[in-house]
C-alpha cells in the first residue's frame, strides 16, 4: 500500500522535473543541459525573496517562477541563438551554462543544509491507511493539472498547436508562417518556468542543495531516454514505471539504490529498445 | 572611394612544402619541422626547466593528463561528430580498474596501467555502446549522465570505498619514469591519432560526422566505426585515469569528478576545436591558470565554463586555429 | 538474356496516417534503364528508401538477385551491390572532390573485390579514387578532383555522387532524380555517361521528373500515383495511357 501511494506520488514528481525538459527538446531541438541549473537555482531565489526580503511566500513563488522564464529565454537569446543548428555546440554550450550556474550558486553560498523552502500546507492526512503530506498530495494534483492544461494548450490554443507543429516538422511550419525562432524562444521559457514550478513544490520536501541540480537532471535525462526523446505520452509512462520501480527498490532494499535503478533503466532501454518506450526513431525524415 | 577586400593567401612556403618533392631547402624543412620539434622538445624539456619543486612536477604531470583528455575529446567531437561531455567515465573506469588490479591482484604499476587502460576502454566502449546506431544527442545525454550516476552510486552503496576511495595504491617507483611517462605516452597519443585522422580511416570517420546518411549507402557499417572510435577515445581516457590513481597512489570519487569531464572541453573549445594539437594548448594554459586559482574551488570550473561559452558564442576559431592560420597564410588588401 | 536482377512484391509503407506506399510491385530486369515517374508526393523516394534500406517497410518483400534484402541496413544492401544516389546532393565537406570516395572505396565489398577493375592495390586508394573521377569525366589534369568538393558546381557534384555509388562497383543503381536542378548543357553531358553504364552492364532505376530526358534513356517506366503503382510500360505506352494523363495534367512535357 505504502508503495503503490508513494510510488504514485514520486511517479508525479518524476513527471513534473522531467516536462521542462521534454517541452524544450521536442520544440526548439535543444537538449537544455541547464536544467537542473534552472531548477536549483529557482529554489535559491524562492528562499531569498522569502527569508530576506520577507516577501509573502505565494509572492515569492510567482517572482521566482517569472525568474525561472526570463532565465530560460535568456540563456535562449544571448547564448543559444547564435549556435542554433549547430548540435555540437549547442549541446556544448547548454551544458556549460548549467554548469557554470550551479557552481557559482555553490561559491555564491548555497552551501551546507540550512536552505528549506516551506510547504504551502503544512501537515498531513491519511490515505488508505498511508501517511501523507498535504504537500505531497499537492504535488499529484499539480502535476495532473499541469498535464490536462499542457494538453488543453497543446490542442486548443493557437501557440499550443503551432508548438506541435513545429515538434512534428520544423521546416513545414516554417513555411506555414510560424516562426520558429519565437516559439523555441518561448518553449524555452516554459520550459523552465515548468521547471521552476517543479522546483518551488518539490524543493520543500527537502533542502535546496547543489547536489539537486545534478540530480534532477539525471533523473529527467532517464525518464526522457527511458521514454523517448520527443514524445510527451514517453516522458509519462517513464516517469511511472521509474517512479514506481525506486519507491519499490527503496521499501525492498534500500534507498540507496534509485540511483542505480536509474542507471539500469537506462541501459535496459538502451539495449532493448534504444529510442525509448515511445520515441520515434524518425531516421530519414530528420535529414534533409 | 576605392572598395578592397581582405584576402587570405597560403604563405609561398606552404605552397612549396605541399608535395613531397618540395622537401628540397633548409627552409622548407624548417618550415615543416620547426613547430613539431619546438613541441617535442618543449614537452621534454619542461620537467627539466621547472623540476625543482614537487609541485610544479605535480602540475606538468596534471596537464598532460588532462592534454590527452582533451585529445580524447577533440577526437570525438571533431572528427567523428560524437559529442562527448564525461570524460570522467572514462577516467573513473580506468582509474578504479587500475587500483582493483594494483591493490587486489597486486600487480606491478607497468602491468595495471596497460591491463586498465585497455579493460577500461573496453568497458567504456561496451557501455556507451547502445547509443551509437541513434542520434548524437543520445551519445551526448548518456555520456554526460554515466560519471554523475556511477560516482552516486558509489558513494550511495558505499562499494569501491566509498566517499573513502581505494587508498594504499602501488605508485612509480622512480620519479623519472613518473613524469616522463605522461609525457611519452601524450606525445605517443598525438602523433598517432594526427596519423589516424589523416588516414582513410580518418577520412571514412569524418565522412560520418559530415554526412552519415551517405556513409551508410556506400556500404559502411557506421555503428562499427563509431564503436572503434569510441573505443580509442576511450583507450586515452582510460591511461589517463589509471596514471592519476597511480600519481597520487588512490582512487576515489574524484576519478568522476566534473573537472575531467569539463577542462577537456574548454580546453579544445579554447584552443581550437579540430586541430588536435589545440586541446593540448588549451589545457597547457588552463591546468596551471586552474592551481594558481585554487582559492576559489569549484567556481574555477564555472569561469571554465562561462570562458567556453564566450568561446562558442562567438565562434570563435581557438587560439591554434588562429596561430595555424597566421602561419600558413598571410592577409592583405585587395581591391575589389 | 532476361533474367530479373530486382523483384519488389506488394510494398506498403505507411507514416501515421499517411499511407506513401501501396502494394507496389514490379521486377527489374538486368541491364536495363528501369524509369519510375510519378507527381510529387507519389511515394517515389519512400520506394527507393525501402529498397535500400533506409527505411523499414510495414509490409512486402524486396528480392535483389534472388536473396531477400527487405529490411536489412543500408550499407549490408549496398554490400550487396544495390546503391543508390541522395536527391539532395551532400559531399563531404571538408574534403577534396576524390578523397569523398575513399568512404566507399573502404566499404567491404571493395576490399573484396580488390580494387577498381583489378588496377591498383586496394590500399592505393588515392589513385584509384582519381581513375574512377577520370571515367566520369572529370578531367585528371585539370584541377577538378583536387578541388574542395563543396565548391564544385552542381553538375560536378552529381557526377561525384555517381561516382560516389560507382566506386562499389555495384550491379545496380537507384537515382533519385539525377537530374534535378541540372541546366541544359549540365544534363546533355549526363546523359551520355548514364548511356555508357547501361552499356558496360548496370542495371540503372532512375526516379524522374524531366520526362523528356528519361523516356529517352528508359526501356520501361513505372508510374506511381498516391503510392500506388498506376501504369508500367515502355515509355511511348505509358505516355498514351489515359490515366498517366490525368494523373498528371499540367505537365508541359506532354
Amino acid at each position: 500500500m505504502y508503495v503503490l501511494i508513494y510510488g504514485l506520488i514520486n511517479s508525479f514528481i518524476l513527471c513534473l522535473i522531467s516536462l521542462g525538459f521534454a517541452l524544450v527538446y521536442s520544440i526548439a531541438r535543444l537538449p537544455n543541459f541547464a536544467h537542473g541549473a534552472i531548477y536549483v537555482a529557482t529554489g535559491y531565489v524562492g528562499w531569498l525573496l522569502f527569508n530576506r526580503l520577507l516577501l509573502p511566500f505565494p509572492v515569492a513563488m510567482v517572482l521566482a517562477l517569472l525568474f525561472s522564464a526570463l532565465t530560460g529565454a535568456f540563456i535562449y537569446r544571448i547564448v543559444l541563438i547564435k549556435v542554433r543548428g549547430m548540435t555540437l555546440s549547442e549541446v556544448i554550450a547548454s551544458y556549460a551554462i548549467g554548469i557554470a550556474i550551479l557552481e557559482i550558486l555553490r561559491w555564491g553560498g548555497l552551501r551546507g543544509m540550512t536552505f528549506m523552502l516551506p510547504v504551502l500546507i503544512p501537515g498531513s492526512l491519511e490515505i488508505l491507511g498511508v501517511s501523507v503530506d498535504y504537500q505531497r498530495v499537492l504535488i499529484v494534483g499539480l502535476s495532473a493539472g499541469l498535464l490536462l492544461f499542457l494538453y488543453l494548450f497543446t490542442h486548443h490554443t493557437k501557440l499550443g498547436l503551432s508548438f506541435r507543429a513545429i515538434a512534428q516538422d520544423e521546416r513545414a511550419s516554417l513555411m506555414l508562417g510560424i516562426d520558429s525562432d519565437k516559439a523555441a524562444l518561448l518553449s524555452l521559457s516554459m520550459g523552465s518556468a515548468l521547471c521552476g514550478l517543479a522546483a518551488l513544490f518539490v524543493l520543500p520536501l527537502g533542502n535546496i542543495v547543489v547536489e539537486a541540480g545534478y540530480s534532477t537532471l539525471i533523473f529527467a535525462l532517464a525518464v526522457c531516454v527511458v521514454g523517448g526523446l520527443g514524445s510527451t505520452v514517453g516522458v509519462v509512462a517513464a516517469s511511472f514505471i521509474l517512479g514506481f520501480t525506486q519507491t519499490l527498490t527503496e521499501k525492498l532494499i534500500s534507498s540507496h539504490f534509485q540511483m542505480v535503478v536509474a542507471l539500469l533503466a537506462i541501459i535496459g532501454i538502451l539495449i532493448l529498445r534504444p529510442s525509448g518506450l515511445f520515441g520515434k526513431q524518425k531516421e530519414l525524415e530528420e535529414r534533409v | 572611394m576605392e572598395l578592397l577586400r581582405k584576402e587570405r593567401v597560403d604563405r609561398g612556403i606552404k605552397v612549396r612544402t605541399e608535395g613531397i618533392y618540395a622537401i628540397s631547402g633548409w627552409q622548407e624543412i624548417l618550415y615543416l619541422l620547426m613547430p613539431r620539434l619546438l613541441l617535442i622538445g618543449g614537452l621534454l624539456a619542461l620537467p627539466l626547466i621547472l623540476g625543482s619543486s614537487p609541485y610544479w612536477k605535480r602540475v606538468i604531470n596534471i596537464m598532460c593528463a588532462y592534454a590527452i583528455l582533451s585529445l580524447s575529446f577533440d577526437f570525438l567531437a571533431n572528427h567523428v561528430g560524437l559529442v562527448n561531455l564525461g570524460s570522467a567515465l572514462f577516467t573513473g573506469v580506468g582509474g578504479y580498474l587500475s587500483a582493483i588490479f594494483s591493490l587486489k591482484l597486486g600487480l606491478p604499476v607497468f602491468l595495471a596501467i596497460p591491463l586498465a587502460t585497455l579493460s577500461g576502454a573496453v568497458a567504456c566502449t561496451l557501455l556507451l555502446l547502445p547509443t551509437l546506431p541513434l542520434r548524437g544527442v543520445y551519445f551526448a545525454i548518456v555520456t554526460l549522465m554515466y560519471p554523475l550516476l556511477f560516482s552516486r552510486i558509489i558513494e550511495a552503496l558505499n562499494i569501491l570505498g566509498g566517499t573513502n576511495g581505494l587508498p594504499g595504491v602501488r605508485g612509480f617507483e622512480k620519479a623519472l619514469v613518473e613524469e616522463y611517462t605522461v609525457i611519452l605516452v601524450l606525445l605517443a597519443f598525438l602523433f598517432f591519432l594526427r596519423r589516424l585522422v589523416n588516414e582513410d580511416f580518418g577520412l571514412v570517420l569524418r565522412g560520418i560526422k559530415d554526412n552519415d546518411q551517405a556513409v551508410k549507402a556506400s556500404g559502411i557499417n557506421i555503428t562499427w566505426m563509431k564503436a572503434f572510435a569510441v573505443f580509442i577515445a576511450a583507450v586515452l581516457g582510460s591511461f589517463v585515469g589509471s596514471y592519476v590513481v597511480h600519481l597520487y597512489m588512490w582512487a576515489g570519487l574524484s576519478l568522476f569528478a566534473l573537472d575531467f569531464s569539463v577542462i577537456p572541453i574548454a580546453s579544445v573549445v579554447i584552443g581550437g576545436g579540430g586541430t588536435l594539437i589545440g586541446g593540448v594548448i588549451g589545457s597547457f594554459i588552463l591546468v596551471p591558470l586552474s592551481e594558481v586559482l585554487r582559492t576559489f574551488g569549484t567556481l574555477r570550473i564555472a569561469m571554465y565554463c562561462i570562458i567556453l561559452t564566450i568561446f562558442i558564442v562567438m565562434k570563435s576559431e581557438g587560439i591554434m586555429v588562429y596561430l595555424q592560420r597566421k602561419y600558413h597564410q598571410f592577409e592583405r588588401w585587395v581591391k575589389i | 538474356m532476361e533474367e530479373i536482377i530486382l523483384e519488389v512484391q506488394n510494398l506498403s509503407k505507411h507514416f501515421g496516417g499517411l499511407v506513401a506506399l501501396n502494394k507496389v510491385s514490379f521486377s527489374v530486369k538486368k541491364g536495363e534503364i528501369f524509369g519510375i515517374i510519378g507527381p510529387n508526393g507519389s511515394g517515389k523516394t519512400t520506394l527507393i528508401n525501402c529498397i535500400s534500406g533506409f527505411v523499414r517497410p510495414d509490409e512486402g518483400h524486396v528480392y535483389f538477385k534472388g536473396k531477400e534484402i527487405t529490411g536489412l541496413p543500408p550499407h549490408k544492401i549496398a554490400n550487396y551491390g544495390l546503391v543508390r544516389t541522395f536527391q539532395i546532393v551532400r559531399p563531404y565537406y571538408s574534403l577534396p572532390a576524390y578523397k569523398n570516395l575513399i568512404v566507399p572505396l573502404f566499404s567491404p565489398r571493395v576490399r573484396k573485390m580488390g580494387g577498381w577493375r583489378g588496377g591498383g592495390k586496394y590500399g592505393d586508394r588515392d589513385a584509384v579514387a582519381v581513375d574512377i573521377l577520370e571515367e566520369l569525366g572529370f578531367e585528371r589534369d585539370s584541377r577538378v578532383p583536387y578541388k574542395l568538393a563543396s565548391s564544385l558546381p552542381a553538375g560536378y557534384q552529381k557526377r561525384l555522387e555517381l561516382a560516389r555509388c560507382l566506386a562499389l562497383r555495384p550491379e545496380l543503381i537507384m537515382c533519385d532524380e539525377i537530374f534535378a536542378g541540372l541546366s541544359m548543357s549540365e544534363v546533355a553531358t549526363l546523359v551520355p555517361l548514364i548511356e555508357k553504364l547501361k552499356m558496360e552492364g548496370l542495371t540503372l532505376i532512375m526516379i524522374e521528373h524531366r520526362l523528356r530526358e528519361l523516356f529517352r534513356l528508359a526501356d520501361r517506366v513505372m508510374v506511381l500515383h498516391f503510392g500506388e503503382k498506376i501504369m508500367e510500360g515502355e515509355p511511348y505506352e505509358v505516355i498514351e495511357d489515359e490515366k498517366v494523363k490525368k494523373a498528371y495534367i499540367g505537365e508541359e512535357v506532354f
